[in-house]
């Protein structure tokens, strides 16, 4: 009955730790809106809907305890405030869109931040040394009289208690007119680009007055309007490559070395609509709701509504493997688009070696996948489960047949839609992965996590 | 004695803010007090500024990057303030960290510091202090403080060791090579110059493989930065060598995937024809540039264009006719009708510098038909460009066989819906009336000068004046009376009120150039009747104008006209009115 483990290559994967409110009474502002580790993994960042960044870092190896896979709250910050666009009397909401960590270039960490508006770079650092001594003050803090100074008394540096600081350092803005949906670095590590609905722009992170539009599908007439841009990041190495995916369920892939605007896109990945299964929801299932390149850079993993597809760059009619997510959702379609679920945007992502692919569904289940053996193992994140963390996660099966008294059961009548999870992640190098709940952060451990970090 | 310390307690109180702002939450006061920095170390003198002020400053790179970027510049006029040059490397350390963070600003700050104070060291301290920490910049953990090394080594490499300096090459050669793109863009853009100071036979043997992995890297930033190493390295070789080492290289860059490079070979082929000589030049970079002319790019067309005069200047005198009739021009001649406006607005800008090269009869015969398309082109930046040089043809085939096509253009950009394309050509409405002569402009132009003292736009009725002025500076004194002052007048009698002011304005920039006899005879008349104007806006302009050309009349029209229009003015309803009036009053009366 144990599908996860020992005859194939799926991880066995336990528990590690729960974060965030224990009572379902919770605010709105704390549900999570993004997740992402950082180039070695040693941080963890959580962005919500009320702006926050939480930043989690890894337990410190010591020479007293072996190494931990447990993350402590690092720093925790007020990335974007609501704001108010007076000229097209709009709201923009504080909600953090997308993280982005900069590879490390001293000891401080960067990252960027985007809400629907506006990008921002914070650099997170630490502080050990403070000053002390005055001349005006005595080393009470009480003043000095001037005629008291006799000689000039030049600070000392001394040690403290490690203060981890968090300062805004550059805020990219007035540059998209529709939501920003993603950010993405370029790998030549001082570009990167933002895109909203119809637009893709280019960023110099050194620059914040000035910006290239790479991409513009606005258009003259709103009404021709036949796709958007959901999702588009830069290629892991080659610095001239972007992909960006649409709602039409199409990437398309586009060099920076032909020309300035990349509108004519040098490459399109689409696979051809199988008239079989058509229906009235084809369309809309068909966005793509993330864009991910493989590690090594030749594939590149989209989430749609009900498949993950993995396409290799070399092969544009159609991908090279298709995964079904929740199949037992394609007779719910109708339902799911009266709750409006149907637009739900899941992101997707790919293990260190590329080889398992991790993705969330409805019921707060969540799937990984070999690509090896094309096995899979669906897992619920819960509570119950995460507060015995030595215990091996169980798979479920999510069938219409499913009887009640069977725990690894799940009948398909009662998922609930409201439990989501959209947001995941995967740790770069170990079998860390981080799953978002509505407002909790569940971390998994694989068993021979820590032989693979060696 | 002890009055003597009181005396010094005082004098040491402002120091000893300063010294503690540097500490201040506000970052205005820390500032300050770090632009101030030499008034402290003067205090502390010499011995304590090394001992103690150097080291603290050492540990507070936690600043912000703008206190952070005052201090790096401080530090580098420091040498005195330590004790001269023998004790100039304890400056090194606090540079060091500043040459590590993460704001480049502040790197390139603190690296152009460490460049000054390079040169002030002893030979024995430049090897005991500068290079070690040149060596532990280089070899540093975070790439910041790699970038900052590269821009360190040509400073001192010319001034150590021989052993040494084998350690500064492979230390270059290890930034060359580094893993991330922003070291080696570092290092590109520092090889031109390491290049210079380096032996001959290592700059062979070494740095001309370094330029050829920098030319070929990956990245597209990386290669775009070698282009200009490269253009200065080809200085340094002579012909031959040129050739052998480094010309595959360039003629491979020209011919980039990436357009960014290409854009960058564009834009410097000025630089890079000079670097490699007539020779290289004839045989490979005409068909270079001819390809970037028909670039599919267009960025990279119009850096390109903007190249034609120089670039066909430096072309080697022999042959240079034959190259650009038989290569460049049919290129020049497709691209007249170029898709993109900004690749004929820059060609437009430069083309005609081609006319003096080409002489009279090819101007006639080749250039001649473009300029007349591109005058009637759609885009007005390109007529408007082609307009402004107007000079350069001048010369070769004098203005008047363009004079048919021109006058059009003029007219249909003097009407131009954009004021600012107004504003372009009626600044270029005195270079032109100077090359057509004042018959030609007084039957075609001079009532369009006329008409934009009376466009609805300020700014363009102001030029318009202006332009006056310098067209009578050009046609004299007796084209001003027999054109342009009775079109003035008639603006007095306007029934627009900022009309009226035009005439004012006019006036004003008139005056000093028509001399007093015009002015006073044919515009003090107007000037004066305007005092009794309903419009307060227009009697107090009355008074600055008065104010304006009463040196250029004489003692009796001051006396006669002057002085009693603006007493009478002081007596005006409107206060603006009376204080401009008592202004120029107090002015006429002291003149009287």
């Amino acid at each position: 009955m144990q599908n996860a483990g020992s005859d194939d290559d799926l991880l066995e994967w336990y528990p590690s730790q729960v974060k965030g409110p224990v009572d379902d009474e919770v605010q709105e502002a704390d549900l999570i809106s993004t997740i992402e580790f950082n180039e070695n993994g040693e941080l963890l960042a959580v962005g919500d809907k009320g702006g926050r960044i939480v930043v989690f870092q890894r337990e410190q190896q010591t020479k007293t305890s072996p190494r931990r896979n447990e993350y402590n709250v690092y720093i925790t910050f007020h990335s974007h405030e609501p704001e108010f666009d007076y000229l097209k009397s709009l709201e923009i909401e504080e909600k953090i869109n997308q993280i982005r960590w900069l590879k490390r270039k001293n000891p401080a960490h960067f990252l960027l931040s985007t809400n629907d508006k506006t990008v921002k770079l914070w650099k997170i650092s630490e502080k050990t040394k403070r000053a002390e001594g005055f001349n005006l003050r005595d080393d009470n803090g009480i003043i000095r009289s001037t005629n008291s100074i006799t000689n000039l008394r030049i600070p000392i540096i001394k040690p403290m208690e490690l203060m981890v600081e968090a300062t805004p350092k550059r805020v990219f803005s007035n540059a998209h007119t529709y939501h920003i949906n993603s950010i993405s670095l370029n790998s030549d590590q001082e570009t990167f680009l933002s895109a909203d609905d119809l637009r893709i722009n280019l960023w110099h992170t050194e620059v914040t007055n000035q910006s290239f539009n790479i991409v513009d599908i606005k258009p003259p007439n709103m009404e021709d309007l036949t796709e958007v841009i959901t999702g588009a990041e830069f290629h892991p190495r080659e610095c001239n490559l972007f992909v960006y995916s649409s709602s039409r369920g199409i990437i398309r892939l586009c060099d920076m070395r032909q020309s300035a605007l990349c509108d004519r896109h040098c490459k399109i990945f689409e696979e051809p609509e199988d008239p079989t299964t058509r229906s009235f929801f084809s369309e809309i299932i068909s966005s793509i709701s993330d864009i991910k390149f493989s590690h090594s850079g030749r594939y590149m993993l989209t989430r749609d509504f009900l498949n993950l597809k993995v396409w290799d760059l070399q092969m544009d009619n159609r991908p090279v493997e298709t995964y079904p997510i929740h199949e037992y959702l394609r007779t719910k379609l109708c339902a799911l688009y009266e709750n409006d679920c149907i637009f739900d945007k899941f992101e997707c992502c790919w293990s260190p070696r590329d080889n398992h692919l991790l993705t969330g569904s409805y019921h707060n289940l969540f799937k990984i996948t070999s690509r090896l053996t094309r096995k899979d193992a669906i897992f619920e994140a819960s509570r119950e489960q995460a507060i015995r963390p030595r215990q091996l996660l169980k798979a479920k099966k999510v069938m219409p047949s499913a009887r009640r008294n069977r725990r690894d059961e799940i009948n398909t009548d009662t998922l609930e839609f409201s439990k989501k999870i959209l947001h995941c992640a995967y740790h770069p190098t170990d079998n860390i992965i981080a799953i978002a709940t509505a407002h909790n952060l569940f971390t998994y451990i694989a068993k021979d996590s820590s032989s693979l970090s060696s | 004695m002890a009055s003597g310390d009181i005396q010094s307690d005082e004098s040491l109180y402002p120091i000893a803010v300063l010294i503690d702002e540097l500490r201040n939450e506000d970052v205005q006061l820390r500032l300050n007090s770090i632009k101030k920095l030499s008034t402290i170390a003067l205090a502390l003198g010499v011995e304590r500024t090394r001992s103690e002020l150097i080291p603290f400053l050492t540990d507070t790179i936690y600043d912000e990057d703008e206190v952070l970027l005052a201090l790096a510049e401080q530090l580098g006029t420091f040498t005195q303030l330590v004790g001269g040059e023998s004790y100039v490397h304890v400056l090194l350390p606090p540079l060091e960290s500043l040459a590590q963070v993460e704001e480049t600003i502040v790197r390139d700050k603190a690296v152009e510091s460490l460049r000054i104070l390079a040169p002030q060291h002893s030979t024995t301290d430049l090897e005991t202090y500068f290079v070690p920490t040149v060596k532990r910049l280089a070899q540093g953990d975070w790439f910041t403080s790699r970038t900052s090394a590269s821009g360190l080594i040509s400073v001192c490499y010319s001034r150590v060791s021989n052993h040494v300096k084998g350690e500064l090459r492979q230390l270059f050669k290890s930034l060359c090579q580094d893993d991330t793109p922003m070291v080696r863009r570092a290092a590109a853009s520092k090889l031109g110059e390491f290049a210079k100071v380096v032996e001959p036979e290592y700059l062979r043997q070494e740095l001309v493989s370094l330029f050829t992995n920098l030319a070929n890297d990956e990245q597209d930033s990386v290669r775009l930065l070698a282009i200009e190493a490269g253009i200065s390295m080809a200085n340094l070789f002579r012909h031959e060598d040129l050739e052998q080492q480094m010309m595959q290289t360039l003629r491979t860059a020209t011919e980039d995937k990436s357009w960014r490079v290409r854009y960058v070979v564009a834009d410097k082929l000025v630089e890079l024809q000079k670097a490699v000589g007539p020779e290289i030049t004839k045989n490979d970079l005409v068909t270079s540039y001819c390809a970037l002319l028909k670039d599919p790019e267009a960025e990279v067309r119009a850096a390109a264009a903007s190249k034609l005069k120089d670039f066909s200047t430096h072309l080697p005198a022999d042959t240079r006719e034959q190259m650009i009739m038989s290569q460049i021009l049919p290129c020049v001649k497709d691209m007249v009708g170029d898709m993109n406006q900004h690749v004929k607005s820059a060609l437009a800008s430069v083309i005609m510098g081609l006319s003096p090269l080409l002489g009279k009869d090819n101007t006639l015969e080749h250039l001649l038909p473009l300029f007349l398309s591109q005058l009637k082109d759609d885009y007005p930046e390109v007529r408007l460009n082609i307009i402004s040089n107007l000079d350069c043809i001048n010369e070769v085939i004098g203005v008047r066989q363009l004079s048919q096509s021109l006058l059009p253009a003029i007219v249909e950009l003097a009407s131009d819906a954009k004021w600012r394309v107004r504003l372009g050509i009626i600044e270029y409405m005195p270079l032109l009336a100077g090359q057509l002569g004042p018959e030609f402009f007084d039957e075609k132009l001079s009532s369009l000068c006329m008409s934009w003292l009376t466009d609805h736009v300020f700014a363009i009725r102001e030029a318009a004046t202006n332009n006056l002025k310098k067209l009578v500076e050009k046609f004299g004194r007796d084209w001003a009376q027999s054109t342009v002052i009775p079109k003035v007048i008639q603006l007095a009698r306007d029934q627009n009120y900022l009309y009226r002011m035009t005439c004012l304005f006019a006036v004003n920039a008139l005056a000093e150039s028509c001399g007093q006899d015009i002015t006073q005879r044919m515009m003090l008349p107007t000037v004066v009747t305007l005092a009794s104007d309903p419009v307060a806006n227009v009697r107090f302009n009355v008074a600055k104008t008065l104010q304006r050309i009463y040196p250029a009349l004489d003692q009796n029209a001051l006396a006669l006209h002057v002085k009693p229009c603006l007493e009478k003015l002081c007596q005006d309803s409107d206060h603006d009115v009376q204080h401009f009036a008592s202004e120029a009053l107090e002015k006429v009366i002291e003149a009287l």
